[in-house]
């Protein structure tokens, strides 16, 4: 290993040389989204592209870029980049320009706030109860590189409670959640919300079907198959969690508030990462942070002050998971 | 109501998965007229879960549900669409 250390030195310095006749500025290049590949000189430029939205022009660019600069491969990432590998350091200044001119930019690495990545939400997706979408871009437009002092900081958003974009594995996760309400008079007692109902959390009880509070995961199928429209959103909003993350050591997040506005989304996400800026140590994810401290620390001084409605008893979380391999 | 007026068609879709059975059932709505009605048999588990679903989604309503004896449902749909 320490052989390879004046190799790096060379190297940084080389690219910073090279950086300034570009005109490249050297902490974007650094925070941004240029990923040092195996190869000399070789890049991988990785693409903001929040939610994994795009416009045609934008991947149109891509494939330029990816031919004129690259060896015409592009690459998915799994947290929804677009990707293009084998790119010249001495081509940055093109690329960048190449992305300017359809209004597009890099993505980040480091210990900074990342794109969000979100599922298609309620815009087209039948499953899904929120705008999954708008609120992504949003929190992107607000957050996208926020340094946290620690470590990277993932964000993401799934409309429903299949959570197809694993919230659970995020430093922060939201989840779309719908809160259904009879209205007995309407209800004409097909039963249809009963068959419907994955969760066994409703059943009839002579004409009409009654919800076991406990087993409700908000789903909102109910109020989706209902055909007279008697079962309806009493109110709908976010499910965040926190202190999720993969890697070499997974993390399962904990459930922290429910049916929060979008305002109260991004209130958290800005007072989250003030919090593990704070109380987080070294390279650690916030995830490590909260298990240091105990869950209850991040309530108190985070979930409580922004008056949100706390998920606080590990009982109100059971409904959320089946269990695993958690090594207890 | 309209299924005195007109004749109501029978679709049994028993052992027909999903999503054949709500493209069964599209097809056969779309001979219909507006506000015809279509009766269908649905079995229970997932046709009963997406199914009813889908003929909301559309604009169609599920007029009646009715458990029969082999423990099937017979849906009584009528056309909503333009």
């Amino acid at each position: 290993m320490s052989d390879d250390a004046p190799k790096m030195e060379a190297l940084k310095a080389g690219l910073k040389h090279e950086a300034r006749k570009l005109k490249l500025d050297f902490n974007q290049l650094k925070s941004g989204g240029f990923i040092k590949q195996t190869q000399k000189d070789l890049f991988t430029v990785r693409l903001r592209c929040p939610g994994g939205m795009l416009r045609p022009e934008q991947l149109q660019t891509a494939a330029r870029i990816a031919e004129k600069y690259g060896r015409g491969q592009i690459h998915l990432s799994v947290r929804q980049s677009v990707e293009i590998p084998y790119v010249d350091y001495r081509h940055f200044d093109d690329v960048g320009k190449e992305l300017a001119a359809v209004e597009w930019s890099v993505a980040s690495c480091g210990p900074r706030i990342r794109v969000p990545t979100a599922c298609a939400g309620c815009s087209y997706n039948p499953n899904g109860l929120t705008d999954t979408q708008a609120l992504c871009a949003e929190v992107d437009r607000r957050f996208f590189g926020t340094e946290t002092g620690h470590h990277k900081f993932k964000i993401a958003f799934s409309g429903c409670p299949i959570d197809c974009f694993r919230t659970r594995e995020m430093d922060l996760g939201f989840q779309g959640m719908l809160e259904p309400e009879l209205d007995e008079d309407l209800c004409n007692g097909c039963g249809l919300c009963v068959k419907g109902c994955e969760e066994d959390a409703l059943v009839m009880e002579g004409e009409l079907p009654r919800r076991d509070l406990d087993r409700c995961n908000f789903c909102g199928d109910c109020v989706k198959v209902c055909p007279v429209d008697a079962m309806l959103a009493r109110r709908s909003g976010w499910l965040a969690r926190v202190g999720g993350k993969h890697g070499k050591h997974p993390l399962f997040a904990y459930e922290v508030a429910q049916f929060l506005s979008e305002e109260q989304v991004c209130s958290l996400v800005e007072k989250t990462v003030d919090w593990y800026r704070e109380n987080g140590e070294g390279r650690e994810r916030i995830g490590v942070s909260i298990v240091r401290h105990g869950l209850g620390k991040y309530l108190e001084e985070v979930v409580k002050p922004l008056d949100l409605e706390a998920v606080e008893a590990p009982a109100a979380r059971r409904r959320y998971w089946s269990g695993g391999n958690f090594y207890e | 109501m309209s299924s005195e007026i007109s004749e109501t068609t029978l679709l049994d879709l028993r052992g027909v998965l999903c999503p054949m059975n709500w493209v069964r059932i599209k097809l056969a709505l779309e001979e219909l007229p507006e506000g015809g009605t279509l009766d269908v048999i649905l079995d229970d588990g997932e046709p009963m879960r997406n199914v009813p679903r889908s003929v909301k989604g559309e604009g169609h309503r599920i007029l009646r549900v009715r458990e029969q004896e082999d423990g099937t449902y017979r849906l009584t749909i009528r056309n909503g669409s333009i």
